[in-house]
């Protein structure tokens, strides 16, 4: 625009008194060819141009400028004093010496990274060593972004929640392939030891469609250790004082320039039984797991390939319920079973096996003489097989999947205007036992996608995405996402974002802790693709503000975000009846709003402050009317305060860090019905959790660490309802909001070889 | 003779992408010091048609270009630098153009890597 507003100014100079200097440039080895791509430019001026064919050109003339410069890689520069109109005829004489090399550059092992369109949130791995223990669903305790919930009162395992909706609505990923989804949605983000993980990526709201159409509240994506870059022995330790013990082992070999190739062992156990609110149920499984991961790394900067190739393989065994439970017991019920037979020495137990595979393939090439033009392709399979029995429940889920992905990246005219383009396979086969009911299935789909994004490298920058599936079950659908930023002014960044996610709904794998109640599974439609019941639908929009600044000379920044997303359809998962958990299609209503501030501040010289408050309104129509979604506690505050010591010569250094979170009231399931002392009232109270951690690094290679949990001790008093006759219609332990197990702490080391 | 047309046109295409190449790269010496410049120089390269990538590097100057060269040719990309106030081997910015970066960026008084500090 500014370019033809210049036009229209110097169009009648250009047309009345600019004159023209018309000429040729003759190769001087040659003697007679014209010089085609030579520079002809006034001296010192802004005015230049290049020979064309047969060496001609013609350039405005100038009274400001009379010295013509023509120059011509390795030929000799000429300079020509010109006082008047003539057309020039000019022979250049070859040079030996190059005097302009062209260079060929080395691509940039990492490209810029412009100010992205999506509200991302990277933890980085100094982020992650905040929260020492253990795994990957541990590992946002230090991060307002993510709320850490509490699935049941028996496996200890954590549930993570964004915008309001727990993880089955947001997209998993393991370096971009799905990972956490169908059976493995319970306890996938266990299967992840913490140290594997390299860095986090958040991202709010609707996200990207490259990685399929499932995210509906955002996308979290961790990245591996990788070979290549990760230390050739790393040691870690962690035992805490209930029992609890992990030791990893990472070993990275480079083999030669192009292959490197690493060993992750992990393995964990707690083989003391603990109790301390004596109800006779164990507060922490009784568990193991060994877990095995070998990457292949490679890499040619030449060619522009590169590959990893992965496989994991894991076992891991729970055993939760009663204290005095032994498999091997003539009274345990393992299962099955017929509570009106039984004489009163039955006891209550739970085992979770779980055995999973698997293997990934990704290949990307970058086109070596275009570093905007990639393409990049993705294969995984994996198997994951979970045996279990809760009480005389049973459940057996085996997932077997099969994903594609094939992107391919380029620009359109410039790397202002960038598109990502490519096609998506998927497959999940479940086999599927609710106790004597098989609810296997196939699912399979394939889609299409293409994003495409426009930066100005300024202040605007949008990404707007489309794809189109289709399922076998969900039918064929389009999915558009859209996401923007926009910078009013220096260090503020305003964000908007819209975007359509759906789901197919694993009731089971999702809501396992329903197992471990008395309650009655009931499905209440029955017409739909998915268990009778429709899939799930839903749109979320987002705006967030994000604006650095400086404050006692130090950074700091200020961003508030509010999040909705609304529900076409939703499996509502109701709890409102005690003696049962009822799944049905959405009637009306459902949509969960999220509000946000955060403001971050090195308060004093290597001292950061994080603070963060949120509020969650997440309702929904359910058969007995509109209520808040249960077990939410609609305001949260956090504060995370870190410091560091300066680090030594030697590498030495002091870490401190402080997390407490403080959760308002939430809504607890209607358990108006039940006998007075099962009763839990409408609301459970408002609480903090503190954690502490402290860590002393001796050198560059070792380092130890001591943390406190839970500091203030804190705790639910009876989770286990009906905890005397766990095969009566009173037994629950699916009503849990505040930590099982007290205050606890733990100590660690880290033992790094380059 | 259709053999013959075809291999007259083979001939000229290949003259053609001889000549002018889709994807040229090359490289130049633009002066600027800091991130502001980078920002500035790059987005300058990439509002000449026909520019499809820039990446300026602070230490060494150098701005790598890959363009078409049936669009545009590097004394169009200088002419648009020293429009934004760059100084190129050939051309040199006005000195309204050069008044005009941000005093940050002043890189005839002082023409060191400062990217750190911006």
């Amino acid at each position: 625009m500014r370019n033809y507003f210049l036009i229209f100014l110097l169009a009648p100079l250009l047309g009345f008194s600019q004159e023209i200097i018309e000429g040729q440039v003759i190769d001087g080895s040659t003697e007679n060819e014209g010089l085609v791509g030579a520079n002809v430019y006034w001296m010192d001026s802004q005015i230049g141009t290049i020979t064309t064919h047969e060496g001609r050109f013609t350039i405005p003339a100038s009274e400001t400028f009379n010295r013509l410069i023509i120059s011509y890689v390795g030929f000799q520069s000429d300079t020509l004093s010109v006082q008047d109109l003539k057309a020039i005829k000019h022979v250049l004489r070859p040079n030996n010496e190059l005097d302009e090399v062209v260079v060929q550059q080395e691509r940039e092992a990492v490209q810029k990274t412009y100010f992205s369109a999506q509200n991302v949130v990277n933890i980085n791995s100094a982020e992650l060593l905040k929260a020492a223990c253990c795994n990957l669903s541990e590992s946002f305790e230090t991060n307002p972004a993510i709320d850490v919930n509490f699935s049941d009162a028996l496996t200890g395992t954590k549930q993570i929640q964004m915008l309001g909706l727990t993880s089955p609505y947001l997209l998993i990923t393991q370096e971009n392939i799905p990972m956490v989804r169908g059976a493995s949605q319970a306890f996938g983000l266990t299967f992840t030891p913490g140290t594997w993980v390299e860095s986090i990526q958040i991202t709010k709201g609707a996200g990207s469609v490259v990685n399929g159409y499932e995210s509906i509240s955002g996308q979290i994506n961790a990245e591996l250790v990788k070979p290549l870059t990760d230390k050739s022995l790393f040691v870690n330790g962690y035992f805490n004082r209930n029992g609890r013990m992990e030791l990893n082992t990472h070993l990275n070999h480079k083999i030669n320039d192009k292959w490197s190739s690493g060993l992750y062992i992990h393995g964990n156990a707690r083989t003391q039984k603990e109790d301390n609110n004596d109800d006779g149920f164990l507060d922490a499984p009784l568990a193991n797991q060994i877990n095995i991961m070998n990457r292949w790394q490679y890499q040619n900067a030449e060619t522009g390939w590169v590959s990893f190739l992965n496989f994991r393989f894991l076992n891991d065994e729970k055993q939760v319920g009663q204290v005095a439970f032994d498999p091997d017991d003539a009274n345990a019920i393992r299962g099955f079973g017929d509570t009106t037979a039984f004489n009163g020495n039955e006891i209550w137990g739970s085992e979770i096996a779980t055995r999973r595979f698997d293997a990934s393939l990704k290949l990307g090439y970058v086109f070596p003489e275009l570093p905007y033009q990639s393409m990049g392709f993705q294969t995984s399979y994996s198997t994951h097989d979970q045996e279990s029995y809760f009480g005389i429940r049973r459940y057996d889920i085996n997932h077997e999947s099969v994903y594609s992905n094939l992107i391919f990246n380029s620009i359109i005219g410039d790397t202002q205007n960038k598109f990502k383009t490519g096609l998506t396979f998927a497959f999940d086969g479940y086999e599927e036992l609710v106790n004597t009911t098989d609810f296997s299935r196939d699912d399979a789909s394939i889609g299409a996608f293409f994003e495409y994004s426009f930066e100005d490298l300024e202040k605007l920058s949008l990404t707007a995405g489309l794809r189109v599936d289709s399922h076998n079950r969900l039918g064929t659908f389009v999915t558009p996402r859209f996401h923007m930023r926009y910078t009013p002014w220096e260090r503020g960044s305003l964000r908007a974002s819209f975007g359509r996610g759906k789901r197919a709904a694993n009731i089971f794998a999702e809501n396992q802790q329903l197992f471990a109640t008395a309650r009655q599974i009931q499905i209440l439609d029955g017409d739909g693709s998915v268990y009778g019941l429709d899939p799930e639908d839903a749109w979320n929009y987002g705006v967030s503000f994000l604006q650095g600044f400086t404050f006692l000379n130090r950074p700091g920044n200020l961003s508030v975000d509010f999040y909705k997303t609304n529900f076409k359809n939703q499996i509502v998962v109701d709890w409102e009846n005690p003696r049962a958990i009822s799944f049905y299609n959405l009637d009306g209503n459902s949509a969960a709003s999220s509000f946000q501030i955060e403001v971050n501040h090195q308060v004093m010289p290597r001292l950061e402050l994080r603070m963060a408050y949120k509020y969650y309104d997440v309702h929904t129509d359910y058969r007995s009317g509109s209520l808040q979604k249960p077990l939410n506690a609609q305001n949260r505050f956090f504060a995370n305060l870190g410091y560091s010591t300066t680090v030594t010569e030697k590498g030495g250094q002091w870490k401190f860090d402080y997390t407490i979170h403080n959760l308002g009231k939430q809504r607890l399931p209607n358990t108006e019905v039940n006998p007075p002392e099962f009763r839990l009232g409408e609301y459970a109270n408002g609480y903090s959790l503190m954690n502490a951690q402290v860590t002393k690094v001796f050198s560059e290679k070792f380092e130890i660490y001591v943390g406190g949990e839970n500091l203030s001790n804190y705790r639910q008093n009876s989770p286990v309802l009906g905890a005397n006759d766990p095969f009566g219609s009173n037994f629950d332990t699916s009503i849990v909001f505040a930590p099982i197990m007290g205050r606890m702490y733990y100590a660690g080391f880290r033992y790094k070889l380059n | 003779m259709k053999n013959k047309i075809i291999v007259l046109l083979f001939t000229l295409f290949a003259t053609i992408t001889f000549a002018q190449e889709k994807n040229k790269k090359i490289t130049m010496e633009v002066d600027g010091k800091c991130d502001m410049c980078k920002e500035r120089i790059e987005k300058a390269a990439l509002g000449v048609k026909g520019v499809k990538y820039a990446l300026w590097d602070i230490p060494s100057h150098q701005l790598s270009l890959i363009m078409d060269e049936r669009k545009t040719d590097v004394m169009i990309v200088k002419t648009a630098l020293v429009e934004a106030g760059h100084d190129t081997k050939e051309l040199k910015a006005t000195e309204e153009a050069y008044t005009a970066v941000h005093p940050c960026c002043k890189y005839r008084e002082d023409n060191t890597d400062d990217s750190i500090k911006h």
